[in-house]
């Protein structure tokens, strides 16, 4: 192969007949080998492990009712999935059966997110702070996650409500789940849709017959 | 002066060396590469900023696909096995060894369960085609897919939840899979996303 013998005439009063063998090996083909085999392995496996979302939910047989009460209207946000990638979002509950007030909104930065974090200024900010703060090296790592998650619990976080009509589809909840993450939102709950809610809705958009 | 002697060189170079890296290189991906695993149905997971890396071992992956099939995964053979047996025997289908080994070999099964036998009878061809494919029941009528969570996780108490679903999942399907889980008193699992970029400013 890329091998040219350089011929040893045979002076040195060989023998003729008699061929001089050298214990070199070409090991060309062997490199050949090894690099097609890289090449297989590096193509079938998957070095990159796909991320996930933890979430948790609370146990049916706990008395969920009570808890959802327990939300302060003040605090409440909830964010309603529509069909057709559509999001809508109020603040408060029903009082004095006067409806609150239904937005729509987008899966955007300028949209969802906005809105959650003018509602959640006050933790982001003071989460913002100790992220820097870290990346400053001013506190240590035990420290960033009992105080991150001290914020996040901070009493006057909204708290949300997540409901997605069947229509909806699992991207656009993702979505939503995530910019919990993005803003920092600790209390959060994914709770079936009410008929009331539906109709909030169906308020919002007339049918379009 | 003397003549400049040029001495005669041989052209080869030695492969060794190259050969050393190229082996060295080849163990580092064997020992390192988990397989790209095979799904029997492609799904196009959603992104998200989360950042929490999926465990290696101990996870029984839930694939959901668009049109709400929702298929069953475990990650070693001996809880496959076992799972697919008691499964059986809460249907009092009982599986033989055969079967069960051949079973063990599936990497995710979505197939209802009284026609498990004759999909693990088939030729592998056939078990990847789409055709068998069928999701496992997991409506309130019967909900079969609930059967195989308990069972797995009273095979493997360790075992953690993963739903992979595609984006274009009515919500109503996963719902439903959230519901079941909810129903055997499983309230943490993980939802498999794929990476996203985003500022936060």
């Amino acid at each position: 192969m890329a091998d040219i013998e350089v011929k040893d005439k045979g002076k040195g009063g060989k023998k003729p007949g008699q061929k001089k063998h050298t214990t070199r090996v070409d090991l060309t083909p062997m490199v050949d080998l090894g690099f097609l085999l890289i090449t297989f392995f590096m193509l079938t496996t998957s070095m990159l492990k796909p991320q996930t979302m933890e979430i948790s939910v609370p146990s049916k047989d706990k008395v969920q009712e009570d808890e959802q009460n327990k939300v302060k209207a003040s605090q409440a946000i909830t964010i309603l999935i529509g069909k057709q990638n559509k999001l809508y979002y109020y603040f408060g509950a029903q009082e004095n059966g006067i409806d609150p007030k239904l937005e729509e909104t987008d899966y955007s930065a300028e949209g969802l997110r906005k809105i959650l974090m003018t509602r959640n200024a006050e933790v982001m900010n003071n989460v913002s702070q100790l992220k820097l703060d870290k990346a400053n090296r001013k506190v240590s790592e035990e420290d960033y996650t009992k105080k991150l998650s001290e914020f996040k619990a901070a009493k006057s976080a909204p708290t949300v409500m997540i409901m997605a009509c069947d229509d909806s589809n699992y991207k656009n909840l993702v979505d939503v789940l995530d910019e919990m993450n993005i803003c920092n939102i600790a209390r959060y709950a994914i709770v079936n849709i009410t008929p009331y809610d539906l109709g909030l809705i169906d308020k919002k958009t007339p049918p379009a017959k | 002066m003397p003549k400049v002697k040029v001495p005669r060189k041989s052209t080869t170079v030695d492969m060794t060396a190259m050969c050393d890296v190229a082996f060295l290189l080849l163990n580092f991906f064997i020992m390192t590469s988990n397989f790209v695993a095979k799904e029997p149905i492609v799904v196009a997971i959603p992104s998200s900023v989360a950042e929490i890396k999926i465990p290696e071992r101990d996870i029984v992956t839930v694939l959901i696909d668009k049109d709400g099939k929702v298929f069953f995964g475990l990650d070693t053979q001996q809880d496959r096995k076992e799972v697919l047996d008691n499964v059986g025997k809460a249907y009092s289908i009982n599986f033989t060894d055969k079967e069960l080994i051949e079973f063990s070999k599936i990497n995710m099964s979505g197939v209802p369960i009284e026609k498990m036998k004759a999909f693990l009878a088939s030729k592998p061809e056939v078990r990847d085609s789409k055709e068998a494919a069928i999701g496992i029941p997991a409506d309130s009528l019967n909900n079969q897919f609930k059967v195989w969570m308990k069972t797995a996780k009273q095979v493997n108490s360790k075992l953690r939840i993963a739903i992979k679903a595609d984006q274009e999942t009515p919500y109503k399907v996963v719902k439903s899979v959230m519901g079941t889980l909810q129903d055997i008193k499983e309230n943490r699992y993980n939802l498999i996303t794929s990476l996203k970029e985003v500022s936060t400013k």
